[in-house]
């Protein structure tokens, strides 16, 4: 089993990314042997109301049973709360805010607002690093990076609140991990996409210091080809448990909960 | 008739050595290995960029430093014959060391050249390494910032365009350009590919972002295409694998290694 926590459907804005179209997307999860796949709508990710994608999202994840909808949450605008609520109803894995594209401080009130309300609807909150290396961004592209500071401020926000990061590598997590309490860093996953592999071995010695149930699968598809996601699991030795936690056990357990 | 074994090539390997800033030089060099076991790589052609930063820059190593990492790559290359291959490492600023020691490190069996980001691409200086390269019949491999819209501190990063400037004046040489997938705007470069027949794409680097390598296909065709990994072992190995969903197994060998003994010097690999 192979859950794909970090994909994305519908258009990028700043370059041609083949494959964005639902059934592309099918044919990319059997290609990797992927069972499901957590999407997102990628083009409202850069829309003044990121909540208008959400409609189109669930209607196509409910036309295939490996899709599952991560809608978007714009905590300043109004209505947001019954985003969440809608969220709850539609089973969503979780919503996600990336609120520098958004505008918003990811630190500020509304984002924290934001991860209390998730907290209460016992939905994660997904949040990704970024989206692509920053030394190739579109000169138009211009929101920033979301900082770790912030991910240690709203885990310590609310008791409640669980975060799937998406996108960050390794300087990133150790930060947040080490820089949260044991019971903090205990509700944050974060997927594997960004992280690298050998000769630099960044995954095998997170997986050592920072531990395999920490880590969830995820690839970033289609902005990134989920070949990249297997290949680093592969290159590892972890046994065939570890593997599976990583690759399912860990979402199922800790984010579907 | 002679078998012509089946070989996956890393056109852009990376080693450490005992005087770099890296205390886990040993295990990063192992890890190389043991991943490429893994993947199939057959052989590493590899460079040392000097002493990595202990005692003189990345990028602006210094004779001394590039003499160190380059004996370091041969004792290398002696120690695993069958799989490592070395690039000479110079500072085009130093002209009399770097020809020296490109004269030196290819006699003593590496196979190519390297150049970091120590004097631009457009430069006169290159010129004198070039003709050595010709006159040797080695590709060069050149450090790329995909697309250089300033100066990066601790470099003197060329981009695509301007190493494409370079292969403009040396039309003999055969250039590689390095990382396609090493951050920059990677679109900005094929685009000036298209026309510099004498340049080739490796395609390391840690990017891996979707319709990548679909544009390298269409700006450079499949010819001048080389695989790669850089520092990112696990995206080599996926590019790897989507080229195999894009090409026919014959076009995936020439991006797994024919290209590469195409422009590598004869006898450098098993296959001639």
């Amino acid at each position: 089993m192979r859950i794909d926590v970090n994909a994305f459907l519908g258009a990028y804005p700043y370059r041609r990314v083949p494959g964005t179209a639902p059934d592309r997307l099918i044919r990319a999860l059997e290609r990797v042997a992927i069972d499901e796949a957590w999407v997102s709508h990628l083009p409202s990710l850069f829309w003044r109301q990121p909540m208008d994608g959400n409609a189109w999202l669930y209607d196509t994840a409910a036309g295939e049973r490996r899709l599952r909808p991560v809608p978007a949450v714009h905590p300043g605008l109004a209505g947001w709360e019954a985003t969440v609520q809608e969220a709850a109803d539609h089973g969503a894995p979780a919503v996600r805010c990336d609120p520098s594209h958004y505008g918003l401080d990811p630190v500020g009130p509304e984002v924290r607002g934001l991860a209390a309300a998730c907290g209460a609807a016992r939905l994660p909150l997904m949040m990704a690093v970024r989206l692509e290396d920053v030394r190739q961004r579109h000169p138009n592209d211009r929101a920033g990076e979301l900082p770790a500071a912030a991910v240690r401020a709203l885990i310590r926000s609310d008791g409640a609140v669980r975060l799937l990061i998406t996108h960050a590598d390794r300087a990133f997590i150790e930060e947040v991990h080490f820089g949260s309490t044991p019971e903090e860093a205990a509700r944050i996953w974060w997927d594997i996409s960004w992280i690298w592999g050998p000769p630099e071995d960044h995954l095998g010695t997170l997986v050592e210091t920072v531990g395999a149930e920490r880590f969830v699968f995820g690839t970033g598809q289609p902005l990134r080809i989920p070949e990249n996601a297997v290949a680093k699991l592969d290159l590892l030795d972890l046994g065939a448990e570890r593997r599976a936690a990583i690759e399912s056990e860990n979402t199922r357990a800790g984010l579907l909960r | 008739m002679t078998q012509i074994p089946l070989m996956l090539i890393d056109v852009h390997a990376h080693f450490y050595h005992d005087r770099t800033p890296r205390a886990d030089w040993r295990e990063r060099n192992t890890s190389r290995l043991s991943a490429g076991d893994k993947i199939g790589v057959t052989h590493h052609v590899a460079s040392i960029l000097g002493s990595w930063g202990l005692t003189s820059p990345i990028y602006f190593p210094s004779p001394p430093d590039l003499t160190y990492g380059n004996d370091a790559l041969l004792t290398l290359q002696r120690q695993y014959p069958d799989r490592v291959r070395g690039y000479v490492t110079v500072n085009p600023n130093y002209t009399a060391h770097a020809s020296a020691e490109i004269t030196r490190c290819l006699g003593a069996g590496m196979v190519g050249i390297k150049l970091a980001a120590s004097r631009r691409a457009t430069d006169p200086l290159l010129d004198p390494i070039c003709q050595v390269a010709r006159e040797r019949g080695v590709p060069l491999l050149h450090h790329v910032w995909q697309h250089r819209r300033r100066d990066w501190a601790g470099q003197e990063a060329s981009d695509g365009a301007e190493l494409a400037a370079l292969a403009a004046r040396h039309r003999d040489v055969r250039f590689i350009l390095a990382h396609i997938g090493g951050g920059g705007d990677w679109q900005h470069s094929l685009a000036v590919l298209r026309t510099a027949t004498n340049v080739y794409v490796d395609l390391s680097g840690s990017g891996v972002d979707g319709g990548m390598l679909e544009a390298c296909l269409e700006s450079v065709g499949v010819e001048r295409l080389l695989w790669g990994t850089d520092l990112t072992m696990e995206t080599g190995w996926a590019k790897l694998r989507y080229l195999a969903h894009l090409l026919s197994p014959a076009q995936l060998e020439l991006v797994k290694w024919k290209n590469a003994v195409r422009i590598f010097p004869r006898g450098a690999f098993p296959a001639d």
